[in-house]
């Protein structure tokens, strides 16, 4: 059984449909590239799996259990899929290590010397063990993403979206992002990731999923499916990158 | 006929003029403290997801924003008791401040919130945080930091509105004024003392609310 199941996913704005029956599961350590133009759908969908966005039509499968979209279901279900955004996202007025802290201890009751022990080992691991006690305004956008990685793995998801977190970030500042990332999945955490980073999708991601107009168009090993593309719509996408 | 100026005339009544400032203190104290909560609540209700609540609220807001606040103390204090609500003047002042702050600073509250980015909200849900859980510890705070100046001023405006509430007999500044000048008809010296007056408290109460917005927005470690 896989760890996440979408079943024919349906998602409108108003007239414009968004998502046109997306089917896709998530195994257990399973490293996810989500690719495809801008407005194919990507990010809608990302967030369809955390429930940031209500879907009009489907099942989102999590576990084995079909989630609603009841507020106790929805909160549920953020329990075990983390997220991390292209814009950071810290909480202004927190340090990097209350960041991180904060939801352990207000939605797991964590105690404070239990939340902060958790927070100090996950900035450790993205590698601001100096850092700790930056507010976001004190920090880079590199270090910044690293402080909101550590704020969703406090919360030990089963399953971390990550919607293009280097996307924001000045090129020089890249690699320490996609690093931890790497780390991530190396380490075998469960991982969907928007990106632009093809060759980063290529070395790292066990499936390469093509979205194009709401739709999974082309799906496989990334390094199958870069090295022969089987529709027109990825080979022109992947050739207008290269 | 020249006017002959005497503040001496001013000094034997200086207890009552002291008892105004501190009733006019004490008005301001509860009235701005239960306002603000007021305020605060009631643009937690603005943002409600059942819309008759926001709704409720949305009419109150404009009800106490497009009456003047000597009808609404009027009303407290004279026309409830049709209903069998029957209230001291210092039980009907404070609560038409209440009343009165509630409203405005809903509104202002309310800015605040919106101009939190929508983005901090959902790394918030995506933390699997409560709406309440998010608007506890991720809304509020940097929310009343960035209106704080627009609350502070409101809070002043209402602490010189409550000079009207001399009109029901509240033993305020603005009563004891009225009634010293009542005693020696020194209108000019009386009123030239409490302007100065109530210059030095809106000027205190800018700087206390100054001290408490840099002791509440501070960078202070919870950890
Ligand atoms: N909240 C919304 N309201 C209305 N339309 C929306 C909303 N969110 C997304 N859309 C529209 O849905 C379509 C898909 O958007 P989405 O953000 O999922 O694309 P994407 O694949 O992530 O693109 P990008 O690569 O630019 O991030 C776009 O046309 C977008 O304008
Ligand atoms: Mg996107």
């Amino acid at each position: 059984m896989s760890l996440v199941e979408l079943h024919a996913i349906h998602k409108s704005f108003g007239e414009l449909q968004v998502l046109k029956g997306i089917n896709l599961s998530i195994d257990e350590g399973q490293v996810i590239a989500l690719i495809g133009k801008s407005g194919s759908g990507k990010s809608t969908l990302l967030r369809t799996i955390n429930g940031l966005e209500v879907i009009d039509d489907g099942a989102i499968i999590v576990d084995g259990k079909k989630i609603s979209d009841r507020d106790a279901d929805l909160l549920g279900l953020r329990l075990q899929v983390g997220m991390v955004f292209q814009q950071f996202n810290l909480f202004p007025h927190y340090t990097a290590l209350e960041n991180v802290m904060l939801s352990p201890q207000v939605v797991k009751k964590q105690s404070k010397a239990d939340a902060r022990k958790v927070a100090e080992e996950m900035l450790i691991k993205v590698g601001l063990a100096d850092k700790m006690m930056h507010y976001p305004d004190q920090l880079s956008g590199g270090q910044q993403q690293r402080v909101a990685i550590a704020r969703a793995l406090a919360m030990k998801p089963k399953v971390l979206l990550c919607d293009e977190v280097t996307s924001a970030l000045d090129p020089e500042l890249v690699n320490e992002v996609l690093a931890v990332v790497r780390q991530l999945a190396e380490e075998g955490m469960t991982l969907v990731m928007v990106t632009h980073e093809m060759r980063f999708a290529r070395e790292v991601c066990d499936k390469l999923v093509f979205m194009h107009q709401g739709r999974i168009h082309e799906t496989g090993d990334p390094e199958e499916v870069f090295a022969s593309p089987k529709t027109p719509e990825l080979s022109s996408f992947v050739g207008g990158l290269a | 006929m020249a006017y002959k100026f005497d503040f001496g005339a001013i000094v034997p009544h200086w207890e009552l003029l002291l008892d105004g400032v501190i009733l006019t203190t004490e008005l301001t104290v509860i009235g701005a403290v239960v306002g603000v909560g007021l305020g605060i609540m009631g643009a937690w209700a603005r943002a409600s997801r059942t819309p008759v609540i926001s709704q409720i609220v949305g009419v109150y807001v404009e009800l106490i924003r497009n009456t003047p606040f000597l009808i609404q103390l009027f009303f407290i204090f004279f026309g409830l008791p049709a209903l069998g609500v029957k209230l001291t003047e210092l039980q009907a002042a404070v609560l038409a401040m209440i009343v009165n702050l509630g409203a405005y600073s809903t509104e202002i509250v309310r800015a605040g919130i919106q101009a939190v980015p929508h983005g901090q909200i959902e790394a918030a849900q995506s933390l699997a945080m409560s709406r309440l859980q998010i608007f506890r510890y991720v809304i509020i705070l940097p929310a009343l930091q960035k209106i704080w100046p627009a609350l502070s001023s409101q809070i002043v405006i209402v602490m010189l509105g409550s000079s009207v509430c001399s009109q029901i007999a509240a033993e305020e500044l603005t009563f004891g004024a009225n009634y010293i000048q009542a005693l020696n008809f020194r209108a000019f010296e009386v009123y030239f003392i409490v302007t100065g007056i109530y210059l030095v408290m809106s000027i205190l109460l800018r700087m206390v609310l100054k001290v408490l917005g840099n002791y509440l927005f501070e960078r202070r470690r919870h950890v």
